[in-house]
């Protein structure tokens, strides 16, 4: 990936923000490194957008500290920021032509014009929008609109590029080809991205960090592939996609990692937190999970019963129950599914060792 | 697309407003058309008349160069309040809220003598001026154009506010913070965005004002005090005291004309439930 000059270092150090007694922010503290594809990801009203609003100026934080590469700007306005900024609803000026929507940062900042034509004439193409320079924003579809919108925001070669579910009023395909532009665009420009979203397998495809908020908190950081393989707490887990979860007792470290007892049966974990100890939860997601008719010597196996199935076509989606009452679900093979639904058979729910997670038994 | 039942309904709905609307204005109106090609004697004389004689032609010109002043100083006006009203603090809404009500709750005739009370030459403001030594001769503030320009604006202004305040209340504020964070300063954001995209506001307000100041007859009676007569008052004149009532009726004719063309317009930029705010 080739650096911008320009693309920034943000570095947010405690932030917080109160509305009257609600706090929607909580002390929180991230780094985003230059060139970095960031992913803000949580439910609705965790303070996704707050957070994006604070970085480009919008909001004031209550509490806290904002630099960019370095240099103090919490009481920096946003005009003198200059973050692009891609809005949900894509923001466009509605008396502008596509051309004079791109413009409009290059001429506020006084660029002359044949730097501005040729500055729009190169956004133009990268975002694709040839031969649509002089039709006015609602004259195109909602696709094209967000590119003029992520032209607009490029054009200055901003530091940092903020957006905020750009992609939910599209419709599912046009969002799939969205993502490829936006990530193209990413690696073209080089510029910081600071994308929000509440889809995670959005979250976990486009970006090169995620970081998890709930309830105004900072739960998690990491690539996608840390978060989803390592999610540090109950949350970030069930939230980032389906997994399950069955009880263990008894743990003990061992060479590493730990054992335990799940369904009174002694189970391994490769990998485990230090001071896990006692009771907790083990979570494994149902991927990496299959069954057999005899328990596996290699892995860890629990005996289960199947309740139900569902059909999705490449496979099928088994629902078990273990003997102590947990459920769980496994995609498995048609073949497979046939045998554990025969009434009364017993299979073997089985996964490796590096596959199992230890989870904090409180949320 | 309505259906058909739908489309009877609301003619039936409407059918007493019509109704109502032909008794007391077309009636009216074609027995005034009917003077203006009939009296003194049959034939167009009186549109000839209209379009020859310098002392009509003098009072349309005084009208429309008076309207229009009043409406770009009404608009403006109306512009800043209707701003104060919908982006203003809480204090500053409520305050914009009275400017715009209390002139409903006082009648044109009140108003008219009060701009009097405040501009003739025994009024507060020349008073003023000559009590403090500003100036020894009193300005000439009323029986002029300039008194009948104040009165009326001062009429208007709070029916071009609603239109422009809906215009401005339909502005999505992510744009302004789009400007904003494109690097666009106040002034830049209030010039090139704000004010193009509540443009169709302004164009509604200044037909509305245009249209109703076409037609005034108290305000510029009393505060042009017979000396800067307007159309309305023209037509006043020529019906009761000359009496002229075929060119009286001729004027009144042409003056509908233009408000009907300006009432056209003005439905092709803004659709009627605009202007309630
Ligand atoms: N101006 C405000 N006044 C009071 N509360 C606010 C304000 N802005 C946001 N909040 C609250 O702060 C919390 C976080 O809001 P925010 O918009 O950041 O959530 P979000 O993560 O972006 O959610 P979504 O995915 O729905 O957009 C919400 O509970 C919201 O109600
Ligand atoms: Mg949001």
């Amino acid at each position: 990936m080739q650096q911008s000059r320009r693309a920034a270092e943000l570095k947010a150090v405690g932030i917080g923000k109160s509305y009257g007694a609600f706090h929607a922010l909580k002390n929180l503290s991230l780094d985003v490194g230059r060139g970095e594809f960031l992913t803000l990801l949580g439910p609705s009203g965790s303070g996704k957008t707050t957070f994006l609003m604070i970085l480009a100026g919008f909001e004031r934080a209550s509490r806290g500290q904002l630099f960019s590469d370095g240099i103090d700007i919490t009481d920096q306005p946003a005009e003198r920021r200059s973050s692009g900024m891609v809005f949900q609803g894509y923001a466009l000026f509605p008396h502008m032509s596509v051309a004079a929507n791109i413009a409009f940062p290059l001429r506020v900042r006084r660029k002359s014009e044949a730097e501005i034509k040729r500055r729009v004439g190169e956004m133009v193409e990268r975002v694709g929008l040839q031969g649509h320079e002089h039709k006015l924003p609602a004259k195109l579809s909602g696709g094209q609109q967000q590119r003029v919108a992520l032209a607009r925001a490029l054009a200055f070669e901003p530091g940092v590029l903020l957006l905020d579910e750009p992609f939910s009023a599209l419709d599912k395909s046009l969002r799939g080809q969205m993502q490829a532009e936006m990530k193209r665009l990413h690696e073209e420009t080089g510029t910081t991205f600071v994308f929000v979203t509440h889809d995670q397998s959005e979250a976990l495809a486009l970006s090169s960090r995620v970081a998890i908020f709930n309830h105004g908190e900072l739960l998690q950081v990491g690539t996608p592939q840390e978060v989803y393989e390592r999610p540090g707490n109950r949350f970030v887990a069930e939230f980032l996609g389906e997994i399950n979860m069955l009880p263990l007792r008894d743990i003990r470290p061992d060479e590493g990692g730990a054992k335990g007892l799940c369904e009174d049966r002694e189970v391994a974990l490769r990998f485990a937190p230090g001071e896990a100890r006692g009771e907790a939860i083990l979570a494994v997601r149902p991927e990496h999970m299959s069954i057999a008719r005899e328990p596996a010597i290699a892995e860890n196996s629990i005996p289960v019963t199947a309740v139900s199935s569902t059909y999705l076509g490449s496979a099928v989606r088994l629902d078990l129950i273990t003997r102590s009452g947990s459920r769980a679900s496994v995609s498995v093979p048609m073949e497979a599914a046939r045998f554990a639904l025969e009434k009364g058979n017993t299979v073997w729910l089985t996964w490796p060792a590096e596959r199992g997670l230890i989870l904090p038994e409180t949320v | 697309m309505f259906a058909r039942s739908h489309n009877l309904g609301a003619a039936l709905l409407l059918a007493p407003l019509l109704l109502l609307l032909a008794l007391a204005y077309g009636i009216p109106f074609l027995g005034v058309m009917k003077w203006s090609v009939t009296l003194p004697e049959p034939g167009l004389g009186q549109y000839h008349a209209l379009l020859t004689d310098p002392l009509v032609q003098s009072v349309f010109v005084r009208t429309a160069r008076i309207c229009a002043l009043v409406t770009v100083t009404a608009v403006a006006a109306a512009y800043a309040i209707a701003y104060v009203w919908v982006r203003g603090t809480p204090g500053q809404r409520l305050a914009a809220e009275y400017c715009i009500l209390v002139p409903f709750w006082i009648s044109v005739l009140t108003r008219a003598f009060g701009w009097v009370a405040l501009l003739s030459n025994q009024g507060l403001i020349n008073t003023w001026l000559r009590a403090t030594g500003i100036l020894d001769e009193p300005l000439a503030l009323v029986r002029n154009e300039f008194g009948v320009v104040v009165g009326m604006t001062h009429f208007l202004i709070p029916f071009a506010v609603f239109p422009i305040a809906s215009a401005m209340r339909a502005l999505d504020e992510r744009v302004l913070l789009a400007a904003r964070g494109l690097g666009a300063s106040r002034t830049r954001i209030f010039w090139s965005i704000f004010v193009p995209m509540t443009m169709s506001g302004i164009i509604g307000a200044a037909l509305i004002v245009f249209v109703f100041a076409l037609g005034f007859f108290i305000t510029p009676a009393i505060l042009g005090g017979g000396r800067s007569v307007m159309v309305a008052e023209l037509v006043y004149l020529r019906i009761f005291q000359s009496p002229d009532w075929g060119l009286g009726a001729a004027i009144s004719i042409t003056l509908v004309l233009i408000v009907g063309l300006l009432t056209t317009a003005l439905f092709r930029f803004l659709r009627p439930s605009q202007m309630a705010g």
